[in-house]
């Protein structure tokens, strides 16, 4: 099988360089295996991919986008018709759709959620779904990786998870940009409030404008609860109330630029640059206790301690310096 | 001397139909002549999936499809053909087409105009019935609220301009199909009776005093499944909400519009590969549900045939079905007599827990906003994919008796099914390029110009909020085909894919039949280093969704992780989501007859993709001499009804991506 082949990341990194499809899924697929040697191999790729990006190698720049809100507000809806307007800009597209429905069995389903339209879905869009797995948040835990992957070939990628709380959290490290989704209705922004997440989301989007003054009203009391808590980033990004509708593609195009607008932000600002930065440290020290646990990262003296050494300047990605840590901490293991 | 419990005048039978078309206009009008001549007493429409769905036979989707579970038909020619010869003015016929139901309805007209027949002497029905479409049916198109609205102008034209016409008939049998209890089928359809009502009544161009006569039009159509005593009260239930709603809701006194008239299929679901013979017994009882009860009598009766789990029937197996109708009408003595339930308390018991249940579940529906809510909000959908999880458990764990499925299994050699694929009704490949010819001659010789302007007209009166059913007339004389009417309709309304109802059906069992398979999905995915993955595909234009939503919810209550986007996919589409989502093997499931070529087109393209490794495995109505052709192509694994244990399939499965991994 492919796994014991030796050429493999060598193989991948072309592949993906050239944007082939079928590198992708295998790429996707490797840095979601969690058996050792694939591991290695996966961490080996996504430096690779940083590299080259760091290198300028690479043609483009990404930009990852995270679409947030309570189940059933329409994020697959407005990430659809997202991709249908984006579409004839012909960046390159990719999604990843975190299903939150993991149970007991462990089985989940997912693609139902996305419902991709038929011009969505001819423009080429690339979809991987993830099933959230045992994470109670709501992220995989290959979710960065796979991000980092699709966005070494795509100029958008979306990832679409279901929020409750604790998710902002963490997608909010993942993206350069998170969009909250609102449904119309009073309860809501109270939710918003008691989850304590007004802070993490760069636009808001209160969706299904079409039913009425509901949505304009529920608009208005995110606008006065937010104009309490203050600007989202501290460096004057206010995050923007929006209103859409995604069943009559309404609000669209406002959207996409107020969504472009934070990036340039963020880049002229330098504000991306460190979320990214951090985005990544949150990622490594994940994987790793992942893979060694609680007793593992403490040989190298805890996941603080872990955690400033990645934040120090370094060659290298990041994912460089997490394999080399992991061998640091089996060699620790294997002393003691 | 006591009086005679007889009536005075035998009742007259019902409407006896059957249900057919195939291959071309042309067949199918000689199928109906010689129906007519047996006998048959009304005409009942079968359109192959591309003509229900809006395409025209030439239309890539469309491939391997045409004229193969139905007749396609394209423009007025085709029309004109398939009723040569039957006097219109004469023929009560009903037609089984909604999304495009009012485009069929104008050819319909135009056709009988040809024959000098003005349209208000026309009967008959379309179905028109859009909600049970995204429930169960799949031949939906557009979103729901425009659906509704080209549902809502062929009730307001025909109730003026062709008054003996059934504008729609209001489907439960769909429902019962998808594995809905009587109290879910009651409840449903009720509310989806609701709300086209409800968008009818609120139509500027319709007077108030017409919804009395509106409500009088609307007729349903009914299953009759094998618990035939229940299924009696059943339609005595439904007699009676029908009222109260009329009533209550709509505030109608006159019992003659009250009066609750419905058609009916017999049950099929339940009808066996196994011992298909025994179905012929089936049949004829599930036939007693719906006619025993005068005062809650069907009006018109259609049964499908012995070998209907098998593949298409033949006209000897139609012939059979037609007699038992017959036998039942005119053997029997069961026209001589009133109301046989009238004073039964076991009857009116059972009648009125099923009306209160059904009750209470059809206003919760209303509380939600009715019936389009709960469409979009997957609660309709989603409790007939519960229902029928339980169904198929019941039947696997030997709960629910089927005689011949799973228990008394043990038979002799049938001589029905002695000749193999004999048994069923082949339909020509030929048919398709046929069609295709008559349509390019037929698009040659129109008048272009007419054409295009008589498509404007359409998007004028969409645009303007007009009727279309008058523009649709026009369109039809002036040589519009099918696909051009119904992509008028797609760039002024958008398509519409509907919830699966999957993803958060959940049946909570005494017991667990997965316990043992969820321990050999976690060594595997031990193996694999990730979980196992599966997508369930449906390519082409085949709406049956049942068996494709119960391996799906199956396959994720074993621990396996799956991808399943619902009903009407391209090979192509498929190929690059089975890629993108990084699956290790893929379930295709078809019922609709296209098997083979839709099958080789998805093995073709996973050859071109690289990913000619990834086992493929197939599923639905797969006649033996297909299944032979498809495994020498490279498909792992066949499954047909008669392997009705989930359990042992998903067993399989396991087993065949462990193998591909090693
Ligand atoms: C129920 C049913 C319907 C329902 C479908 C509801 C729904 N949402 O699914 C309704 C009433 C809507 C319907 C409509 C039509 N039907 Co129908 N229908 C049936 C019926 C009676 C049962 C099918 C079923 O659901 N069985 C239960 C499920 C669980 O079983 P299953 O799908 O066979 O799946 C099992 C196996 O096959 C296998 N399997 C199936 N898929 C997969 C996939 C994988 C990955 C695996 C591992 C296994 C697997 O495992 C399952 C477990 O046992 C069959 C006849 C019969 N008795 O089989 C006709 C039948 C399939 N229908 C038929 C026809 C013609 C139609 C129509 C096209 C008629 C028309 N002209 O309008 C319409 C249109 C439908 C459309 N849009 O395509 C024909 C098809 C003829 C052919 N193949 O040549 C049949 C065979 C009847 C007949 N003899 O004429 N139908
Ligand atoms: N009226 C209206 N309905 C919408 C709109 N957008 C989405 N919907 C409906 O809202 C429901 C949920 O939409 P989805 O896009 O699946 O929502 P979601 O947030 O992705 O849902 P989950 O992924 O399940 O959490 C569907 O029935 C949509 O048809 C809109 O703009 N207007
Ligand atoms: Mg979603």
């Amino acid at each position: 099988m492919t796994a014991r082949d030796p050429q493999r990341v060598t193989r991948l990194l072309e592949g993906l360089a050239a944007g082939e499809r079928g590198a992708i899924s295998e790429a996707l697929n490797l840095v979601d295996d969690r058996r050792s040697e694939e591991r290695e191999a996966a961490l080996r790729l996504l430096d690779g991919l940083a590299q080259r990006a760091g290198s300028g190698a690479s043609p483009h720049v990404h930009h990852r986008v995270g679409i947030t809100g309570a189940p059933g507000a329409g994020k697959s809806s407005l990430l659809n018709a997202l991709v249908e307007n984006l579409h004839s800009e012909a960046a390159g597209i990719g999604i990843i759709a975190v299903d939150p429905s993991s149970q007991r069995s462990g089985g989940a389903l997912l693609g139902d959620r996305m419902r991709l339209s038929g011009g969505a879905r001819e423009s080429g869009v690339f979809l991987r779904s993830m099933a959230a797995r045992d994470r109670l948040g709501g992220l995989a835990d290959a979710t960065h990786a796979s991000a980092t992957v699709l966005s070494s070939v795509f100029h958008w990628v979306f990832i679409e998870t279901v929020g409750v709380g604790q998710s902002e959290c963490e997608v909010a490290d993942l993206v350069d940009t998170l969009v909250f989704v609102a449904q119309p209705g009073a309860g809501d922004t109270l939710q918003f409030m008691k989850a304590g997440i007004l802070e993490l989301p760069d636009i808001f989007v209160v969706n299904k404008s079409d039913t009425g003054p509901v949505a304009e009203r529920t608009r208005g009391e995110l606008r006065s609860t937010l104009g309490l808590t203050g600007p989202g980033d501290g460096e004057n990004w206010q995050a923007p109330v929006l209103l859409a509708s995604a069943q009559d593609r309404h609000g669209i195009g406002d959207l996409i630029e107020r969504i472009a607008a934070h990036r340039d932000h963020g880049l002229a600002g330098g504000q991306l640059a460190e979320r990214r930065a951090r985005g990544q440290v949150a990622f490594a020290i994940e994987s790793l206790a992942r893979r060694y646990g609680d007793f593992g990262l403490a040989r190298l003296g805890g996941a603080q301690a872990i955690a400033r050494r990645l934040e120090a300047p370094r060659e290298g990605s990041i994912f460089g310096a997490v394999l080399e840590i992991g061998q640091q901490i089996e060699a620790e293991i294997r002393g003691a | 001397m006591p009086q005679s419990p007889h009536l005075e005048e035998p009742d007259r039978p019902w409407l006896i139909r059957t249900y057919s078309g195939h291959s071309s206009a042309q067949a199918s009008n000689a199928l109906y002549r010689s129906n007519l001549a047996a006998g048959q007493t009304g005409l009942s429409v079968a359109f192959d999936l591309p003509t229900q769905t809006g395409y025209d036979s030439d239309h890539p989707l469309a491939r391997g499809e045409v004229g193969k579970v139905g007749v396609p038909i394209c423009h007025i020619d085709d029309m004109a053909t398939l009723f040569d010869q039957i006097p219109l003015d004469r023929m009560n016929t009903s037609m089984t087409i909604n999304a495009t139901a009012a485009w069929l309805l104008a050819l319909y007209v135009a056709a009988a105009e040809r024959q000098g027949v003005a349209q208000d002497k026309l009967q008959g029905t379309t179905q028109n019935d859009i909600i049970k479409e995204y429930l169960s049916r799949g031949t939906y198109v557009f979103p729901p609220e425009a659906s509704i609205r080209t549902t809502s102008d062929i009730v307001a034209y025909t109730v003026e301009a062709i008054p003996k016409w059934n504008p729609i008939n209001i489907c439960s049998y769909h429902l019962q199909e998808a594995g809905a209890t009587p109290v879910q089928e009651i409840a449903f359809a009720m509310a989806n009776a609701v709300a086209v009502l409800d968008a009818v009544r609120d139509r500027d161009d319709v007077p108030e005093e017409t919804i009395g006569r509106v409500f009088g039009r609307i007729s349903f159509f009914l299953n009759a499944g094998i618990r035939f005593v229940e299924e009696t009260c059943k339609c005595r239930a439904m007699t009676a909400l029908w009222a109260e709603l009329g009533r209550e809701r709509y505030g109608i006194d006159d019992e003659r519009m009250l009066r609750f008239r419905y058609g009916v299929q017999v049950n099929s679901l339940g009808l066996s590969e196994a011992q298909p013979e025994n179905n012929i017994v089936r049949i004829a009882l599930e036939a007693l549900g719906v006619t025993l009860s005068r005062n809650a009598r069907t009006r018109s009766l259609q049964l499908p045939a012995w070998n209907e789990a098998l593949g298409l029937p033949r006209p000897w197996d139609q012939q059979l079905s037609l007699r038992t109708q017959q036998i039942l009408a005119y053997e029997t003595d069961l026209l001589e007599y009133p109301d046989l339930f009238d004073g039964s308390h076991v009857v009116e018991a059972r009648t009125a827990a099923l009306l209160d249940d059904a009750r209470t579940e059809m206003h919760k529906i209303l509380e939600m906003g009715g019936a389009v809510s709960a469409i979009e909000n997957a609660y309709m959908k989603q409790a007939l994919v519960e229902s029928h999880t339980r169904r198929i458990r019941a039947i696997e764990r030997g709960e629910q008796t089927v005689v011949g499925v799973n228990r008394f299994e043990e038979t002799a050699d049938s001589p029905l099914t002695a000749e193999g694929d004999a048994s069923i009704l082949k339909v020509d490949d030929s048919a398709e390029r046929d069609q295709v010819e008559r349509l390019l001659g037929f698009r040659g010789r129109r008048n272009t110009a007419e054409a295009e302007s008589a498509l404007k007209g359409i998007e004028d009166a969409l645009k303007n909020g007009d009727n279309i059913v008058p523009a649709s007339i026009r369109a039809a004389h002036a040589g519009v085909t099918t696909g051009e009417w119904s992509d008028t309709l797609r760039r002024l309304f958008g398509e519409y894919r509907a919830p699966t109802g999957v993803a958060a059906a959940r049946v909570v069992a005494v017991g667990d039949d997965n316990e043992a398979l969820r321990a050999r999905v976690e060594g595997l995915s031990e193996a694999l280093g990730r979980r196992p993955k599966i997508l369930v595909g449906k390519p082409g234009l085949d709406g049956h969704s049942n068996g494709a939503e119960q391996i799906a919810v199956k396959a994720r209550d074993v621990g396996l992780e799956v991808v399943y986007d619902g009903i009407r996919l391209t090979p192509e589409e498929i190929v690059q989501s089975a890629r993108d989502e990084g699956v290790h093997v893929i379930g295709l499931s078809i019922l609709s007859g296209s098997h083979s070529i839709l099958v080789r087109d998805v093995l073709q393209r996973l050859e071109k993709e690289g990913l000619g490794n990834l086992p493929v495995i197939v599923g639905g109505i797969i006649p033996d001499d297909d299944a032979a052709e498809l495994l020498a192509a490279g498909v792992e694994r066949i499954y047909t009804p008669k392997d009705f244990d989930l359990t042992r399939i998903m067993g399989d499965i396991v087993d065949i991506v462990g193998e591909a991994a090693r």
